[in-house]
């Protein structure tokens, strides 16, 4: 429709130069029409679209729309006659022109000229339906009642921060198409994620930015329904922003005091003993397990008789391949590593898009503690051999997932 | 036979509120409170004695009423009500000093509460979640309120090694919140336009002012020894407030923050101490079990309805005086 309309402008286009002598700008016979050629043409359209213009040109047209059982054009045109002088040439072609479409105008404002209401409320029901599905209304409403209980603060946090429905409505559904359709994660072992009661989940970590941890986290939910608590270091919780997103998403810092009361609560914790060792070591030693720091874990794990669940996560690695690093400007900016990747920093914005890896989460079997004294962690030997099998048995699922994935990127 | 409580820092509105409630107590004989200056309001059936803490007069009063029970209270938060960061340190340091060694000399003294506060254990990145009464600070505090504050509660701990026989309580409350508390908190939410820092949303944990009342009585009737943590139940997060609240509020970078808070204090218009802005970074939780454990105390508002009780009272005065603040 509107290419139609354009071809109607040219047309009047072609006409206005009659008797312009030449003068530039007024209908010189060029493609593009005149401004007062434009005013004065297409009136039928105008009519309709622009009624809510308050530009003083437009007036004639919209008065032209008001009685449109008069001809309508020749008043206009008076009027631009008046005003402009000397273009009054083309008066007669564009009333001829217009006559019909002006008709069809009052009878059925459609084409092309504005859609009628009843039309946009059917295409609002259809988008709300594609958005929110067959019950839409409901949903809709729920929708509404959420945005008005997060402007109200009329909502909860746990002690650490957790803000649980902003985790389920919000990041949750944020990240769950990045899990399904870019990584597509294939996960094992569910039935060894405890179904209620104190756990802690030891995972490898990789991958430049800490993505695992939030697919972990996703993936947990998703499937038994508990959300991980993930223990992060303390620049996470230095740099702003990230910290106060990262306790909204049920994170506390890394340390024994909240990783004990967080088990004894009954949580089930997510740990990445490996650090900024694991997500910022080089691409050339993916999948080697870096030193699972000091085994602290595994000693909050005795104190509280929680079972260690090893996570093994294959295809971190490949998403941002750490090739290099600035570590003078990391120090001055006070992080372990500025990534330098294939991509990264030189495409940009693009340079971060993470490389759509295939990832495979197999959960091990729960490594029991509860067999142990509580004092028994005060045993550093004991502490080192639990840290070891754990390493141990995420550093071996890791070799045969690798042999079976093939493709990292398939 | 009552007891006799000895009340210190009574010219300000919370000690003379609970000089005035504990009269109220029927285990409680005489109130008698002691300030430097003269309460400002009505303070019943009280008996003033108008003496500073900061000089030995204050055993002589200990002696001459036969005070079995002393509440230390007069430790003053904010440098603007004291005239001066170094006479408020000379009150709350040395006052305590002073205060604890008449009680050393004592022979009837037999317990001692001290109000403390949370404000001890800092608030800073590297905190844990939550503080239980054994942790301190991550970082020893270097100046300001939560130093004197420090500084007092080793005091405190020194003396009750040398009076093992004098039952010592520290209470550690919570922000105080309440619709007649004037603290830096209270008046940073009666701000016309709240400023936040940017990127940081701090957890806040708040006692009611009546709890506070409530839990000093407890501890100078009950006296059991210890210290204590008070703050009413859950957290709620600072942008949860501001919304609550319905006050307009910008978050700029911490160091703007800072220097318009430093600006403030300078025009009296707020007290805004660099612990109050790291609070208002960090945040800070405190563990609650052993209030209720060993001390035996139940706060009656939780944080969020300490809060709404709050809310409340200010909404109408700011509505009228936003531009008063």
């Amino acid at each position: 429709m509107p290419e139609e309309a354009r071809r109607r402008d040219g047309d009047h286009a072609v006409v206005i130069p009659i008797g312009t002598g030449g003068r530039p700008g007024r209908g010189s016979g060029s493609a593009r029409p005149s401004s007062a050629a434009r005013n004065l043409a297409p009136t039928a359209r105008k009519a309709a679209s622009t009624k809510s213009s308050t530009k003083p040109a437009t007036k004639p047209t919209t008065k032209t729309a008001t009685k449109p059982s008069a001809k309508p054009a020749t008043p206009a045109a008076g009027k631009k006659r008046a005003r402009a002088g000397t273009s009054d040439e083309k008066v007669v072609p564009p009333p001829v022109d217009a006559e019909p479409t002006t008709a069809d105008d009052t009878e059925q404002p459609s084409p092309g000229t504005g859609i009628p209401v009843g039309e946009w409320l059917a295409a609002a029901q259809d988008a709300a339906q594609e958005i929110f599905g067959a019950d839409w209304e409901r949903r809709l409403a729920e929708l509404m009642a959420f945005v008005r209980r997060r402007l109200e603060g009329d909502y909860d946090v746990d002690d650490y921060g957790f803000d649980r429905e902003l985790t389920e409505r919000f990041f949750m559904a944020a990240l769950r198409p990045i899990a399904e359709k870019w990584f597509r994660l294939e996960v094992r072992g569910l039935e060894n994620i405890p179904a209620e009661g104190g756990a802690l989940v030891v995972s490898n970590h990789s991958g430049t930015v800490p993505l695992d941890g939030l697919m972990t986290m996703l993936t947990v939910h998703d499937h038994t329904g508990r959300f991980l608590r993930p223990l992060g270091a303390d620049l996470v919780f230095k740099l702003p922003l990230i910290s106060s997103l990262a306790r909204k998403g049920g994170a506390t810092l890394a340390c024994t005091e909240d990783a004990e009361r967080m088990l004894s609560g009954g949580e089930l914790v997510g740990v990445w003993p490996e650090g900024f060792k694991g997500i910022g070591k080089p691409f050339s030693e993916r999948y080697k397990l870096q030193r699972f720091g000091r085994g602290g874990f595994v000693s909050a794990a005795l104190r509280t008789g929680v079972p260690i669940i090893p996570l093994s996560l294959v295809g971190a690695e490949e998403i941002y391949p750490l090739v290099g690093n600035v570590p003078s400007l990391a120090r001055l900016l006070g992080v372990p590593y500025i990534p330098i990747t294939p991509f990264f920093p030189w495409l940009g914005p693009l340079g971060m898009v993470p490389l759509p890896s295939k990832w495979i989460l197999e959960f091990g079997e729960p490594i029991r503690t509860d067999a142990y004294e509580p004092g028994e962690a005060e045993d550093p030997m004991l502490v080192f051999n639990v840290t070891d099998q754990v390493r141990e048995t995420i550093q071996h699922t890791l070799f045969d997932l690798l042999r079976e994935r093939g493709n990292a990127f398939g | 036979m009552g007891r006799v409580v000895l009340v210190t820092g009574i010219s300000r509105d919370i000690g003379r509120r609970f000089a005035r409630a504990a009269t109220g107590d029927p285990s409680i004989d005489r109130v008698i409170g002691v300030d430097a200056v003269p309460p400002r309001g009505d303070i019943g059936d009280v008996s003033f004695v108008r003496a500073d803490i900061r000089n030995p007069v204050i055993a002589k009063v200990i002696a001459k009423e036969d005070v079995d029970t002393v509440v230390h209270m007069s430790v003053i938060a904010t440098p603007g009500s004291a005239g001066g960061r170094g006479t408020m340190k000379e009150l709350n340091v040395i006052g305590s000093m002073q205060l604890l060694a008449a009680c050393q000399k004592s022979a009837t003294v037999e317990r001692l509460v001290v109000k403390s506060t949370t404000t001890v254990y800092g608030s800073g990145p590297r905190d844990p979640a939550m503080f239980t009464e054994d942790m301190g600070p991550k970082r020893l505090p270097s100046s300001g309120y939560a130093k004197d504050v420090y500084e007092i509660e080793g005091y405190v701990r020194g003396f009750a090694r040398r009076r093992p026989d004098v039952d010592v309580t520290m209470i550690r409350a919570a922000n105080v919140v309440g619709p007649h508390v004037s603290s830096p908190l209270t008046n940073y939410f009666r701000l016309p336009v709240i400023p936040r820092v940017l990127g940081f949303d701090p957890r806040l944990q708040l006692l009611h002012e009546d709890d506070l009342m409530r839990v000093l009585c407890h501890a100078a009737t009950t006296g059991v020894p210890g210290t204590f943590n008070v703050a009413g139940d859950g957290v709620m997060t600072l942008s949860q407030a501001v919304r609550r609240l319905g006050t307009p509020s910008v978050s700029l970078p911490r160091f703007a923050v800072g220097r318009l808070g430093s600006t403030m204090r300078q025009a009296r218009v707020s007290d805004f101490s660099p612990e109050q802005l790291g609070f208002l970074t960090y945040g800070r939780g405190v563990d609650t079990t052993r209030m209720r454990t060993v001390l035996g105390f139940e706060p009656q508002f939780t944080t969020a309805e300490t809060f709404a009780d709050f809310c409340q009272s200010i909404a109408p005065a700011v509505r009228e005086g936003a531009g008063r603040a």
